[in-house]
């Protein structure tokens, strides 16, 4: 509880050590911002000038299946885990998953993504099945990767989802591969990479940024800012407040936006695509987030207070959605109607995950090379 | 100054041995000219570009400088600044961004400065790209090509001199190839392109000068991955080697064919992986004595690793104890004394042979 009770104080930046470099900071970046490294402030308190179109009603309520979809499939892994029937690290996206649905809608079919560990919000975003995904988080016969990849590794190339990755930043660089690939045979597709607050302390991040930018990569830098790297809150690690002033230093256009409503994020998205397939270059998105649980399942959380997690709750993506769709005239009946139809649908997925066989054990020397020599010859 | 090439590596294609020489099944011996190690990857990079247009170069001063020992010269003149991207100093960065170009069926062909900066881009090489397809159950594949030169002899010292095959080696999911020949490495790189594996393509600054026999650019070859060659025939000792430890193995074997009547069979391995055992065990059952030589360190090395399996799966084969040869257990001193001390150059092939012999 110490370290939590320093964490709040840090958070209102009564730090000197944080200080210095604060007026310089809005100084340059001409927006007056909350710091992106407090750990209380809220999403909704984002700098955001950007126009928010109001999305069709239709369109928000397949948003919030989606978000439900996510936040019930990640409560039911978290209680598997406890059962003892996950392995290894597993990190849930609950609160985060806003950054994934807005930005999946606002893309189209061919377009890329890859993420993070921190990843089954996207895969799920991206159209993975979620019966299948449990099944790989659970090591199953049925999983999409043969339960080889797991947790941290969700794929599926035939929904564009390119991989997630166990290294801090990783996934970056082949964002912008596959924004290259797209640049160089002439096509309309973008690429999305999701990263954390932590990964901005990764070389292989400074390097992208520089080649994306000089390279005008088709390509959209999406940073879900939760304030977090793992166990220690971003103003113990980072040198700037505004974190978003990094990439500005490569020339890059950046966004700060609150990554927990749908309608900001798609409409956020939906502009850094458009710049990216005029050929105007990457464009970084910073979502302003929180993770609602913990860093991964059995995180004891000593280093937030509870009151913290408390604030946030009022603000986190479901609660912001579920409001909006009933100001925009969807019934509270209408709405109990799909949180079963969905709840029911998560059930269904975690029995079929539970009933799935074991991989042969065959499968543990397959895929480690490609078979056929060449592609063609 | 170029260290200059011994005759041996002028005239580094032996004939009459493996199937160099051949054209595939074609028996027809085509009209040989003389070529160096650049031009022969010079040549393989631009047939492989003018074949398939999803193959792109990507590096450090390959574009417009031609690369810093020229291999890539004259490319971004004929193949333009698409498919030929001069880098900013991010290994990082441009490897990773080869593996997601390689995921979507692009065939990128990374170039490592130096192959001692494996070691910068060391996540995405053997975190990523090595593991990509396995991690997603097969659903994605990475022909990837890493290529660059490796290797001391040019007192560059320790950051600049190492040899990395056997660092390669020890990961699953990528080939390794090091030829020591203008001919093999024309026929192995274009081999390399067009794999749906990543291939680490080792390269030796000491070979890269040095002249061989190759078809004209006409005439396309590819030779497999995982195919040793019988380079010199003998019956008392086999060597087996690879990159510019052939040369010093071949020197070694005209020594003591001259001076101690030992007759040595040299097998270049030509792949560290996958590892054509199957060529070696069946000089070693002609001989009885293995010698595995290379220039990477002799301490869980390709050598020991070969050694190992031969007494593993070919025991009865060995009549004096198989034994390895590579660089003694220190970084790569610069003085030209000190770095020929540390490599296994000739003299000590000679002198670990004449130990086996008991000669």
């Amino acid at each position: 509880m110490k370290l939590a009770d320093n964490a709040t104080k840090m958070g209102t930046a009564e730090d000197p050590a944080i200080q210095p470099n604060s007026e310089a900071a809005e100084a340059s970046s001409g927006l007056v911002t909350p710091a992106s490294i407090t750990t209380d402030v809220l999403p909704s308190d984002s700098a955001t000038d950007l126009e928010v179109p109001a999305l069709p009603t239709d369109l928000l309520i397949e948003m919030y299946r989606k978000l439900l979809a996510i936040r019930l499939m990640e409560e039911a892994l978290l209680a598997a885990a406890e059962e003892g029937q996950i392995g290894g690290a597993m990190h849930t996206a609950i609160g985060h998953e806003a950054n994934a649905v807005g930005a999946a809608y606002a893309l189209q079919r061919g377009d890329y993504v890859t993420c993070t560990y921190r990843g089954h919000h996207h895969g799920l975003a991206w159209g993975m099945d979620p019966g299948r995904a449990i099944a790989e988080v659970m090591g199953r016969g049925d999983g999409f990767a043969k339960g080889k990849g797991g947790s941290m590794h969700f794929v599926s190339p035939e929904n564009g989802m390119m991989g997630g990755n166990g290294i801090v930043a990783a996934q970056v660089p082949h964002a912008a591969g596959l924004a290259l690939a797209s640049q160089l045979r002439g096509e309309d597709r973008v690429a999305i990479t999701f990263f954390g607050d932590g990964a901005l302390f990764q070389g292989v991040m400074h390097e992208t940024f520089n080649m994306a930018a000089k390279w005008k990569l088709p390509l959209i830098f999406y940073c879900e800012n939760n304030r977090y790297s793992e166990m220690t809150p971003i103003w113990r690690t980072s040198s700037i407040e505004d974190i978003f002033l990094f990439p500005r230093a490569y020339g890059m256009a950046t966004m700060q936006i609150d990554g927990n409503d749908v309608e900001v994020v798609h409409a956020a998205v939906s502009q850094a695509a458009e710049r990216a397939r005029s050929g105007l270059g990457p464009t970084f998105i910073e979502g302003i987030t929180y993770r609602l649980a913990g860093h991964m399942a059995g995180d004891l959380e000593t280093y937030r207070p509870p009151e913290e997690v408390e604030k946030q709750e009022a603000y986190e993506p479901i609660v912001v959605l579920r409001s909006k769709l009933l100001t925009r005239g969807v019934d509270e009946t209408a709405i109990a109607g799909i949180d079963e139809e969905v709840d029911n649908m998560i059930d269904e997925a975690v029995a079929f995950a539970e009933k799935s066989p074991w991989p042969d054990a065959a499968e543990a020397y397959r895929d480690v090379y490609v078979d056929s020599a060449f592609r063609d010859g | 100054m170029l260290t200059p090439p011994s005759e041996t590596v002028k005239d580094c294609v032996v004939r009459g041995a493996g199937e160099t020489g051949k054209l595939g099944g074609n028996e027809r011996l085509i009209s040989m000219r003389r070529t160096t190690y650049i031009q022969a990857i010079n040549e393989a990079l631009r047939e492989e570009m003018q074949r398939d247009e999803d193959v792109f170069l990507i590096g450090e001063d390959i574009g417009h400088y031609g690369g810093l020992f020229r291999v890539t010269r004259n490319l971004l003149d004929e193949f333009g600044d698409r498919r030929v991207l001069d880098t900013p100093i991010s290994e990082q960065a441009f490897m990773g961004m080869a593996l997601g170009a390689a995921i979507v069926g692009m065939r990128p062909v990374v170039e490592l400065m130096y192959m001692d900066f494996t070691l910068v881009a060391a996540d995405q090489i053997f975190n990523q790209i090595a593991k990509y397809r396995y991690m997603t159950g097969g659903l994605l594949k990475v022909p990837v090509v890493i290529r660059g030169q490796q290797g001391g002899g040019k007192h560059y010292g320790s950051q600049h001199s190492q040899s990395v095959d056997s660092l390669y080696a020890h990961f699953p999911g990528i080939r390794v190839v090091a030829p020591a020949t203008p001919y093999d490495a024309k026929g192995l790189l274009k081999t390399a392109i067009r794999d749906d594996n990543p291939v680490a393509f080792l390269e030796h600054k000491m070979l890269y000068f040095t002249r061989g026999e190759a078809p004209p650019p006409e005439e396309e070859y590819l030779i497999p991955l995982g195919k040793a060659d019988v380079k010199r025939v003998g019956t008392d000792v086999t060597i087996t080697t690879f990159s510019y430890c052939l040369h010093q193995a071949l020197e070694a074997a005209e020594t003591l064919a001259e001076r101690h009547g030992v007759s040595c069979e040299v097998v270049d391995l030509r792949t560290v992986e996958p590892l054509d055992t199957e060529t070696v065990w069946e000089s070693v059952a002609k001989t009885g004595r293995l010698l595995a030589v290379h220039e990477s360190y002799a301490n869980c090395g390709v050598g020991a690793e070969l050694v190992a399996r031969a007494y593993e799966e070919a025991p009865y084969l060995l009549q004096a104890p198989a034994r390895r040869l590579g660089m003694a257990p220190v970084s790569i001193p610069v003085s030209r004394v000190l770095e020929a001390e540390v490599l296994p150059w000739k003299e000590e092939i000679v002198a670990t042979v004449l130990e086996m012999t008991g000669r």
